[in-house]
């Protein structure tokens, strides 16, 4: 069993890309649902937490922005770190991913041991 | 809470209530001169009550027996006085009698005292179970063994290797202090569920015994939300627990002993007054910022006395087991949670949930997707119920798994 980080990315910025408020309601289920079921399975390396949506950007000539860094059209919702056995594993937990059907992704990142 | 009404025997409940206060006065060390007093108070008492009949007053005919012979085992014992007398805690003069002190508080304190001293850490928490059904219980050595449906000498080094244990690590009998308590009140919290589980999910067939267990868990729960410094949120909550769980001890099994589910419980054995008192602690959890796993599974159970098949209810119970076990995994609450998924989500979503779990080696698991399965697909539900009754120890499990047998065949015809 290997941990891995899954980060969810979505474009928060654009107005027109923003879902309604009732799809956002609407999606409060199905993530409570997909989390406890990561849970049932005792597939959660480590207890869950919410970020700021904010945050900041730090840059090498000291100019630190506010966040979220967004140079690409999306910005981090949130992630969390699952215990599968492998990729396709990995893969299978995050097509659930609620914010898949709010026009987001999911970027699945492996923790690597040094040998 | 009537004390009396939780438990009728006087011995017992006196028993752990003068033990208490000599440890607390004795220290860790001298806790087998503690019991050997009380023992021979008891013995006392059962000869002279029954030759002359009950005293007006037992309990204070008991205290004052008790009281002269730790003082004679005290002048007996010179030495062991000396070396106790720079141990005690409340005697401001060196020179003054020891007092044993009795009074309802100092009993109070002295429980509470041994609540912390024995759920300890260094010890593992089933020898905590036992030992606090020793000595915060009064249970004989025997009666735990038929709890934990094993032999005397199991439970008999059980228990003396925990004081061993104890002894060595220098435990103080002593009031936990702010930071102790918060940094300790988990474990004791653990080992009181785990007391209260003991007797009410126990196999034993002694119905008198496991009710006595549930009832010494929520004594003990009750001693913790009497003192300020332990009347904590999570605290409250275990107590809902408990009260919640056992308004169904009476519907929950027949005459035979057989197992009756939830659903076809008879709603009017569920004890009316235990769900009120569950409810008006479980509202008086409702404080702080944290939520514990007993809070969660309060409210589970607090559901659970709403009879009604609602969506509300369902949903409700699907997200407190969503938050349980993001909170800690356990398999029991991974397959009440599937269980609670097919009643909001339908059968299908939860047949393809439940497979994901992979608790092959687990009864219930199977007899969960036989559950699933029917209506579905009989064939493969009657394959996960024979399934689970190859893996089942228990008896009243194996006759519920073939009536469900039995009536999917039935059907089938």
């Amino acid at each position: 069993m290997n941990d891995f980080l899954l980060i969810f990315r979505r474009d928060f910025i654009n107005k027109e890309d923003q879902p309604s408020p009732e799809q956002l309601q609407a999606s409060i289920k199905p993530w409570q649902d997909w989390l406890g079921g990561i849970a049932a399975q005792d597939r959660l390396a480590r207890p869950l937490q919410r970020w700021d949506g904010e945050g900041k950007v730090v840059r090498k000539d000291k100019n630190i922005t506010n966040g979220p860094y967004a140079e690409i059209k999306e910005s981090i919702g949130g992630l969390i770190f699952i215990k599968a056995v492998d990729y396709d594993e990995a893969v299978e937990i995050a097509n659930g991913c609620p914010i898949l059907e709010l026009g987001g992704n999911v970027e699945i990142r492996m923790a690597s041991t040094i040998d | 809470m009537e004390e009396r009404e939780l438990l009728p025997h006087l011995f017992r409940r006196e028993y752990r209530k003068i033990v208490s206060v000599l440890c607390y006065l004795f220290g860790i060390d001298h806790i087998e001169i503690a019991e050997d007093i009380v023992s021979d108070t008891f013995l006392s008492a059962t000869e002279q009550w029954s030759l002359k009949g009950m005293p007006e007053n037992p309990t204070a005919w008991l205290y004052t027996v008790a009281k002269n012979k730790t003082k004679n085992y005290l002048k007996r014992n010179t030495l062991f006085e000396q070396k106790l007398s720079a141990e005690i805690r409340y005697t401001a003069d060196k020179t003054e009698e020891i007092e044993i002190d009795l009074s309802v508080k100092n009993i109070a304190d002295s429980q509470l005292a041994m609540i912390f001293t024995i759920c300890n850490p260094c010890i593992s928490s089933e020898a905590q179970v036992a030992l606090a059904l020793n000595l915060l219980c009064g249970f004989g050595i025997q009666e735990i063994a038929d709890a934990f449906l094993t032999n005397k000498e199991v439970i008999y080094k059980r228990i003396n290797r925990a004081k061993e244990r104890l002894k060595m690590e220098g435990i103080k009998i002593e009031q936990p202090n702010a930071a102790e308590i918060n940094s300790r009140l988990e474990t004791v919290l653990t080992t009181l569920y785990l007391l209260f589980s003991e007797g009410y999910y126990s196999t034993s067939q002694n119905i008198i015994l496991r009710k006595d267990l549930c009832a010494e868990a929520m004594r003990l729960n009750y001693l913790l939300l009497e003192n300020k410094s332990t009347n904590q949120p999570a605290v409250n909550a275990l107590f809902a627990l408990m009260c919640f769980h056992a308004s169904r001890f009476e519907a929950r099994s027949n005459e035979s002993e057989e197992i009756i589910l939830y659903q076809d419980q008879d709603e009017s054995l569920w004890n009316k007054e235990l769900i009120d008192q569950g409810t008006y602690f479980l509202n008086k959890a409702a404080t702080g910022n944290i939520i514990s796993k007993y809070h969660l599974e309060a409210g589970i159970a607090y559901w659970h006395t709403q009879k009604a098949d609602t969506n509300e209810k369902w949903e409700s119970i699907l997200q407190l087991y969503n938050q349980l076990l993001i909170l800690e995994y356990s398999p029991i609450a991974a397959l009440n949670r599937t269980f609670a998924l097919a009643k909001t989500n339908g059968k299908p979503e939860a047949i393809l949930e439940a497979e994901k779990l992979n608790l092959t080696s687990n009864p219930f698991y199977y007899s969960l997707l036989g559950n699933l399965y029917t209506d579905i697909d009989a064939d493969r539900a009657v394959q996960h119920y024979e399934t689970a009754l190859k893996l089942t120890n228990s008896s009243a499990e194996q006759i519920l798994l073939s009536k469900n047998i039995d009536q999917i065949r039935a059907g089938q015809k």
